[in-house]
């Protein structure tokens, strides 16, 4: 079985991020790089799929220049066996991901496509549902545990929603969208890291896959958190239900 | 000259770091207090296959070089493991060379794989109460019996081997009044560590409680002859190749402690308010930061400098034993300006750094004294005569 797993560079979840003073974006000199942490969920789930089968192909794909090499040899060093980097230098939007994504699931025809619900620099959320429309294909978002039918056609997936859980099933092939408990990512052993090192990331450009790339979305500005006021310390219970009371008027 | 790091060598890094974030600092003030074995620890490690990292990859290692480990040992010493995580992997990550260069196959093709799995941890026995530095001098002795060898005598400041199962064991096979050369007359054995002729004795010390330093009582230990590691008489030719090596471990090691407990002091300055202001502000806190950190850095230097040259085939005997000075005297200097960062603080266990200053002042001892370093200077690259 085939899995592509898609793979987004984003910003080290540890790091401290600057919004830049003209609101234009954020300061990117000494921030570091990782592969979105939803993916890596949903790499991690392919790799699972992949070793209980005994079989397979897990295939990363990402979006970007150059640099993004580094996230890619980090799956490859997770296991997976091979990869592809639509090479692209301008910013795109959640439709236009997708629909470079659609061309890339074309080419090469997986059964499963994983991919993390949401990015955590943008949070959008949409890349996965997007993709799932324009294939045609069913779609199982905020998966938090996936079970494949014994003859591979179709899956179970567990979504976590609002107050609960749903079980939902298709016939594959179909797009699953990882939540946080899904599953806990493993770190690349120093084999797989050898491994990993000859293993093929193929290069595509993005201007060639006839894919339509026109933004359609404009970021105008961002804004950094504003920041949160001190407590206030109290000494008694009583205090305390006096000002969530009188002061905060929440009780 | 080039200063990058490889992609491998990042990924390396970035790896390591990740495992280690899984063993924060509560873990090994925890273990600082028990006294056990960081197991789960030591386990991951094997898990993700680096312990064979300079193993050469027909034994199922990785085979590269002495900077890649020197970038481990830096890295979990600078999660927080410090010294305790350090020991317990230092020897599986390097002190099997001499096993692996003049083994027989037999014992390589039974022993790397397990050891490789972290199944069988070994101990290096090679010091002893009455030889110290002067390694010549020993005096715990293999004598031919049968189709082996009886050892018998004392060995100290053996670390790990409450856990060991083998040891790479330095004995005299020619008392040393008849070899033509002292270094002559010594042989190396991959011995077990029979519970029945080893009695084992835990020394109590000041820092590293979780990793074990012993005494070894030897009392007519057999070891056969297919354990005798190269040519009889030879062994401290064997053991002299990892000393290098050894030295540029040690001195990574203190460049990630020292760079651990300047992260924290510098983290405890910006947070702690006196005088309505951060500390950090002072010049008094900032300078000695500031200035430790400029002096772990040059010290790391040195240590890829040397793990450079030894990777390359070079000597590196100056580059190996000036990392080792420079990054123990810039690591204890890092970890007791960050107690004095911290004030009170600095001084309780909760802290950390206090740890790391236990851990730290062993490396101005071991593995060799910092005074048999300039010794090495003073003698072998300044051309002075020896002063001992």
């Amino acid at each position: 079985m085939k899995v592509l797993v898609t793979v987004k560079r984003v910003p080290d979840p540890e790091t401290t991020i600057r919004v830049k003073s003209d609101g234009s974006g954020i300061e990117t000199d000494n921030i570091k790089y990782v592969i979105n942490p939803f993916d890596e969920i949903a790499l991690e789930e392919a790799l699972r799929i992949k070793e209980k089968l005994g079989a397979g192909e897990v295939v990363l794909v990402s979006i970007g220049d150059s640099v993004v090499t580094e996230q890619l040899r980090t799956g490859l060093a997770m296991g997976a066996d091979r990869a592809i980097l639509v090479g692209c230098d301008q910013d795109l939007d959640s439709l236009a991901v997708a629909r470079i994504l659609a061309k890339i699931v074309e080419d090469e025809g997986p059964q499963l496509v994983l991919m993390g619900k949401q990015a955590i620099d943008d949070d959008a959320n949409q890349a996965g549902q997007m993709l799932a429309a324009l294939l045609g294909w069913p779609q199982a978002t905020f998966a938090s545990e996936v079970v494949l039918s014994d003859d591979q056609q179709a899956v179970k997936v567990t979504r976590e929603v609002d107050g609960g859980l749903e079980t939902i099933g298709f016939a594959l092939p179909g797009i699953i969208t990882s939540d946080l408990r899904l599953n806990e990512p493993r770190y690349a052993s120093l084999p797989g890291i050898m491994k990993a090192r000859k293993k093929e990331i193929k290069e595509v450009a993005a201007a060639d896959l006839d894919a339509d790339m026109s933004p359609r979305l404009t970021i105008n500005s961002l804004e950094p958190p504003t920041q949160k006021e001190a407590g206030k310390k109290v000494e008694t219970v009583e205090e305390l239900i006096g000002l969530l009371h009188d002061e905060a008027k929440v009780i | 000259m080039d200063f990058q790091l490889t992609d491998e060598q990042e990924e390396i890094c970035k790896q390591v770091r990740a495992l280690c974030s899984r063993f924060p600092d509560e873990y090994w003030r925890e273990r600082d207090e028990s006294g056990e074995f960081p197991w789960e620890f030591y386990q991951a490690i094997a898990d993700g296959g680096w312990l064979g990292i300079t193993i050469p990859r027909e034994y199922g290692g990785a085979g590269l070089g002495i900077t890649e480990a020197a970038l481990v040992m830096q890295t979990v010493a600078e999660c927080g493991g410090g010294t305790q995580a350090c020991s317990a992997i230092h020897l599986g990550i390097f002190g099997l060379e001499p096993l692996i260069k003049y083994g027989t196959q037999a014992a390589k093709d039974k022993y790397l794989a397990p050891i490789l799995r972290g199944d069988i941890h070994v101990s290096f026995a090679v010091t002893e109460p009455d030889a110290g530095t002067n390694t010549t001098q020993i005096s715990t002795f293999a004598t031919r019996s049968g189709d082996g060898y009886l050892i018998n005598g004392q060995k100290v400041f053996i670390t790990k081997a409450q856990e060991s199962k083998k040891m790479l064991l330095l004995t005299r096979t020619t008392p040393f009044d008849q070899v033509e050369k002292k270094t002559l007359g010594m042989s190396l054995f991959f011995a077990d560590i029979d519970p029945e002729a080893v009695e084992i004795q835990e020394l109590h010390k000041l820092g590293r409680k979780a990793v074990d330093t012993n005494m070894l009582f030897i009392d007519n230990l057999y070891v056969a002859k297919e354990d005798l590691i190269g040519e009889e008489g030879r062994g401290f030719y064997y053991i002299l190749d990892g000393i290098n090596p050894e030295r540029i471990l040690i001195a990574a090691e203190c460049v990630g402690m020292g760079k651990r407990a300047i992260e924290r002091a510098v983290q405890y300055a910006k947070e702690r308010e006196v005088f309505g202001r951060p500390i950090g502000k002072n010049q008094g806190i900032q300078f000695p930061l500031a200035e430790s950190f400029a002096k772990l850095e040059t010290a790391e230097l040195m240590v890829q400098k040397a793990a450079s040259l030894y990777d390359q085939g070079q000597p590196c005997g100056k580059e190996a034993n000036i990392s080792k000075y420079m990054a123990a005297e810039a690591a204890c200097e890092a970890a007791d300006r960050a107690i004095q960062a911290h004030g009170g603080y600095g001084y309780i266990k909760e802290y950390d750094v206090e740890r790391y200053w236990r851990e730290a002042r062993l490396f101005r001892i071991a593995p060799i004294s910092q005074e048999m370093v300039l010794n090495y200077v003073g003698e072998h690259v300044l051309g002075l005569p020896k002063s001992y």
